[in-house]
């Protein structure tokens, strides 16, 4: 086979540094259990291949990739990933038994395949390089070709932009199937329900002057403290005073004179 | 070195983002692969835009690049919709066909 151009110096010194960090990321997200984790390495090796277009003198495409795709595309997957919940680590337990020798074993081919043919291909002549069709700076090579030639596919691109928004927003538009119920309906259910225990509302949390007192239990009227005035978040924490230490008979309330 | 390491990495990118769509579970991993291999089938045009001294290779990478993002915002718009409705975004869970 021909050796296509070849590269030497730094071009060559950047590819044997950066293309193996970028498989060892790619791999990497596959193997991570928290797909927080698996977004990250993926940006890194979308910022590797942005490098790798400006070194291929397509500066503008790597311009874009990094604005694009590290920017835009991962923000938002980090974004879903928070919505869906980051602690929702993926099981890496088969569902499917024997899928992963499968997967692994088709991959193999795969990579194989298309590795392979890329050894045995030839184009029959040398690579050209870029430096004639960049010559007058690679983003009019590439708006002149955009509005030329490929104007028809541009304009169509746009409509599958603004396609795909308004199809997010149908899709991630929520429609109530019953009416939310009014301050009248929420009292008439206290009222109706089993007992009048809850109907005036749950206590709030006791009020001392000495402590910022949400998270000490109010004291019903023989003393004993009301659990149910606690948020049940800070009872979950863990930050639940005792109030007895708040009552002003057991607070020291002598004040120590200046000198 | 020549141009055709790049194709090779390309190539190695697109096996590993290939597996992760069979094996993974997360709907959004599985997401993140899919745009593994758009982003590896990208690396091989602009090595062959530059092979081939034209730019058009470089004009069709731009244009998977808008074609992502569109399937990127309409496929978290989907897998926001199930979450909503199954509370998981595990691709498993979506079986109701099945049964």
């Amino acid at each position: 086979m021909q050796p296509l151009l070849t590269i030497q110096g730094p071009e060559a010194a950047l590819f044997w540094f950066l293309a193996p960090l970028s498989v060892a990321a790619a791999l990497g997200m596959l193997l991570v259990k928290k797909a927080v984790h698996s977004a990250l390495l993926l940006a890194w090796v979308m910022i590797t291949l942005a490098i790798f277009y400006i070194a291929q003198d397509a500066a503008f495409l790597g311009v874009v990739q990094v604005i694009v795709y590290t920017g835009a595309v991962m923000m938002l997957f980090l974004f879903i990933l928070m919505l869906v919940g980051v602690d929702s680590s993926d099981s890496l337990t088969e569902t499917i038994t024997g899928l992963r020798p499968i997967a692994i074993t088709a991959a193999v081919g795969l990579g194989g395949l298309l590795v392979s043919l890329l050894g045995r291909a030839t184009l029959g002549r040398e690579p050209i390089g870029l430096e004639i069709a960049n010559s007058s700076g690679n983003v009019e090579g590439l708006a002149a070709l955009l509005f030329s030639t490929y104007v028809f596919p541009f304009e169509v691109v746009s409509a599958l932009l603004i396609t795909a928004a308004l199809g997010a927003m149908v899709l991630a538009h929520h429609q109530r199937t019953n009416p939310r119920p009014s301050q009248r309906e929420q009292a008439i259910n206290r009222f109706r329900s089993g007992s009048l225990a809850g109907a005036a509302g749950l206590p709030g949390p006791g009020v001392f002057a000495r402590h910022n007192a949400v998270d000490v239990p109010a004291l019903l009227p023989d003393g004993t403290p009301a659990p149910s005035s606690i948020s049940a978040t800070l009872k979950a924490r863990g930050n639940v005073l005792d109030s007895g230490q708040f009552q002003l008979d057991n607070v020291d309330t002598t004040v120590v004179e200046e000198k | 070195m020549s141009l055709d390491n790049y194709l090779y990495l390309s190539a190695i990118l697109f096996t590993i983002g290939a597996v992760g769509v069979v094996v993974r579970r997360n709907a959004i991993v599985v997401f993140m692969c899919v745009e593994l291999m758009l982003n590896a089938a990208n690396l091989t045009l602009v090595t062959f835009s530059r092979i081939n001294g034209t730019l058009d290779g470089q004009v069709i990478a731009f244009f998977t690049m808008v074609v992502a993002a569109c399937e990127v915002v309409v496929g978290l718009a989907i897998i926001v919709t199930i979450y909503r409705s199954r509370r998981s975004v595990s691709v498993d869970d979506a079986s109701l066909l099945k049964q």
